[in-house]
């Protein structure tokens, strides 16, 4: 979900608020919500203006870029500057974006740890569908591909392998999109 | 403070209400890491990022919205006193790592305890529910109710192929955890319980002591979980569990029955002279009381004692740990004024059950 102020940013904290039996519910991003900050109720002894001065500035890019210990030859997570060799020393992540960043080193630790698993089978929170769809519809024909495999229909096994791959590459596309 | 009333006060509501299988499955416990999207996990957030969070969540959320006949109250660590915040931790409603390290660390509870909601711990947001007796099925449609009510106040990180997307990567998936604690007195005493952990570790699955550090488990109390938490349902993972569990409750039954059919009169010795030392000791250290406590709630079990309620051995086991026993005493105690404290409450509330004073249950309040 958009945040409902600037329309840009990806709304993270929903408030609802009832004034003369009337309930309105608003979704903001962590930017938005600070310049709210001023009349939030509730924040008795502080402004979230300025609490959530530190979020912008872990958000923004360039303070990150700006920071040093960038000795290692493996990036620092361009969200939360973690590396990868800090994780490995206190065995948490830093933010969501890390999975990202290390993806390529964290596959086989969650191989690992997980039993040889690789993809989320649970539960998925109600707005987070776009992509499921999609995927989805890949890991049908991901099934179907095998079954022609086994049966030695090679030529129908391709055809289902470029559908998968158009499928992948649509998927990349609303990716950058959302973004 | 009297005894009563402290017990009372002290004793989570949902620790009074008896469940399925509560003979071996003292309590079952669903638990969910969730993070919020765009914000740092706790571990590298600013002070400020955690300090919003605890307000939003503290103070912006209608807290009575989850279910308006069982309010959620919010509770920030830095009101409480450090021995109040170890009292959490000792009745499991809290982590360690929450009351003594957290930053804006704060807490959502029910008023029966069973559910509450870890703010700004390891993860953003930490929710577990907790019922008596064998109960997994339950505890996961609970804890599904109450994630199902935060997601309409907070985005989620989530990926759609990781999933939840936790701190740690031993989370990821699910960010489930499913456990139980068992009472397995009789496959300890029959040795049976360490043939049966590699099996048991085989399937994904934990076996490790409650109370106790190392592989001593004190009262013979463990806790059974699942470790996988990527490419298994929810459900599926508690369907596993419950099997798993089912099994162990079988085995500790059978060896129950075993030892009554061959050493009956041992048995029997044995935890009387528990059910003594309890009674009448004056110095009683930790370890001893946590053996001496599983031998009655076995001997209660297997109907060799009467007259002594099984809640004996949950109850006790929290009421006499550390902060519980400072709180009681009203002061800080040092170790040995403790084991002095621990022998006194212990041989009061034996004492309670002999003149036969309705203790548990909701009854009067
Ligand atoms: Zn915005
Ligand atoms: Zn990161």
């Amino acid at each position: 979900m958009l945040c409902q102020q600037c329309q840009k940013r990806q709304a993270t904290l929903h408030f609802t608020k009832i004034v003369n039996n009337e309930k309105t519910e608003m979704s903001l991003c962590d930017q938005c919500a600070k310049e709210r900050g001023d009349h939030v109720p509730g924040a008795n002894s502080y402004s979230i203006h300025e609490l959530l001065s530190g979020l912008l500035h872990s958000d923004s890019p360039t303070s990150q870029t700006a920071a040093p210990a960038r000795k290692s030859r493996h990036p620092a997570c361009q969200s939360c500057g973690m590396t990868y060799e800090q994780f490995r020393k206190v065995g948490k992540l830093g933010c969501a974006r890390c999975y990202e960043t290390f993806e390529a080193r964290l596959k086989p630790v969650l191989s690992r740890v997980h039993s040889g698993y690789h993809m989320h089978t649970g539960k998925s929170p109600k707005h987070a569908v776009p992509r499921r769809n999609v995927q989805q519809e890949i890991e049908q024909l991901q099934a179907e591909m095998q079954e022609h495999i086994v049966n030695e229909e090679f030529e129908k096994a391709a055809e289902v392998r470029d559908r998968i791959r158009a499928l992948h590459s649509r998927d990349s596309l609303d990716e950058t999109g959302d973004a | 403070m009297s005894l009563k009333k402290f017990i009372a006060e002290a004793v989570s509501p949902w620790m009074k209400q008896k469940g399925p299988a509560s003979d071996i499955v003292l309590s079952s416990r669903i638990r969910f890491a969730r993070n919020l999207e765009g914000y740092p996990f706790p571990v590298t957030a600013p002070e400020e990022s955690a300090q919003t969070l605890m307000n939003y969540t503290t103070a912006e959320i209608d807290l009575s919205s989850f279910q308006a006949e069982r309010p959620l109250h919010a509770v920030t660590m830095d009101r409480l006193s450090s021995n109040e915040r170890r009292i959490l931790v000792e009745k499991h409603l809290i982590s360690p790592y929450l009351a003594d390290k957290s930053t804006h660390g704060a807490l959502l509870l029910s008023g029966d305890e069973s559910i509450s909601i870890m703010i700004n711990e390891e993860d953003h947001l930490r929710l577990q529910c907790l019922l008596p007796g064998f109960q997994l099925k339950e505890g996961l449609e609970t804890a599904n109710k109450v994630d199902d009510w935060l997601e309409g106040k907070v985005t989620y990180a989530y990926d759609e192929e990781l999933g939840y997307l936790t701190s740690c990567p031993t989370n990821v998936g699910t960010g489930m955890r499913a456990s139980v604690m068992m009472h397995l007195p009789a496959l300890v005493m029959t040795q049976q319980l360490n043939r049966m952990m590699p099996a048991v570790n085989q399937v994904g699955l934990a076996v490790r002591g409650i109370y106790g550090e190392g592989s001593e488990a004190l009262g013979n109390l463990f806790q059974i979980s699942n470790q996988v938490t990527l490419g298994k349902s929810e459900q599926d993972i508690v369907d596993e569990l419950e099997g798993v569990v089912d099994q162990l409750l079988q085995q500790e039954r059978k060896a129950r029955e075993h030892l009554l059919n061959t050493s009956r009169l041992q048995l029997e010795d044995r935890m009387y002279r528990s059910y003594g030392q309890l009674r009448f000791s004056r110095i009683m250290e930790s370890k001893e009381s946590a053996q001496r406590l599983s031998d009655v709630r076995f001997a209660i079990d297997a109907g060799l004692l009467q007259g002594v309620s099984g809640d004996i051995l949950n109850e006790l086991m929290v009421l006499t740990q550390p902060a519980m026993l400072q709180q009681y005493a009203g002061a800080a105690l040092s170790p040995g004024e403790r084991d002095e404290r621990r022998a006194s409450l212990i041989r009061e509330r034996l004492k309670l059950e002999e003149q036969g004073d309705e203790l548990s249950g909701g009854g009067s309040e």
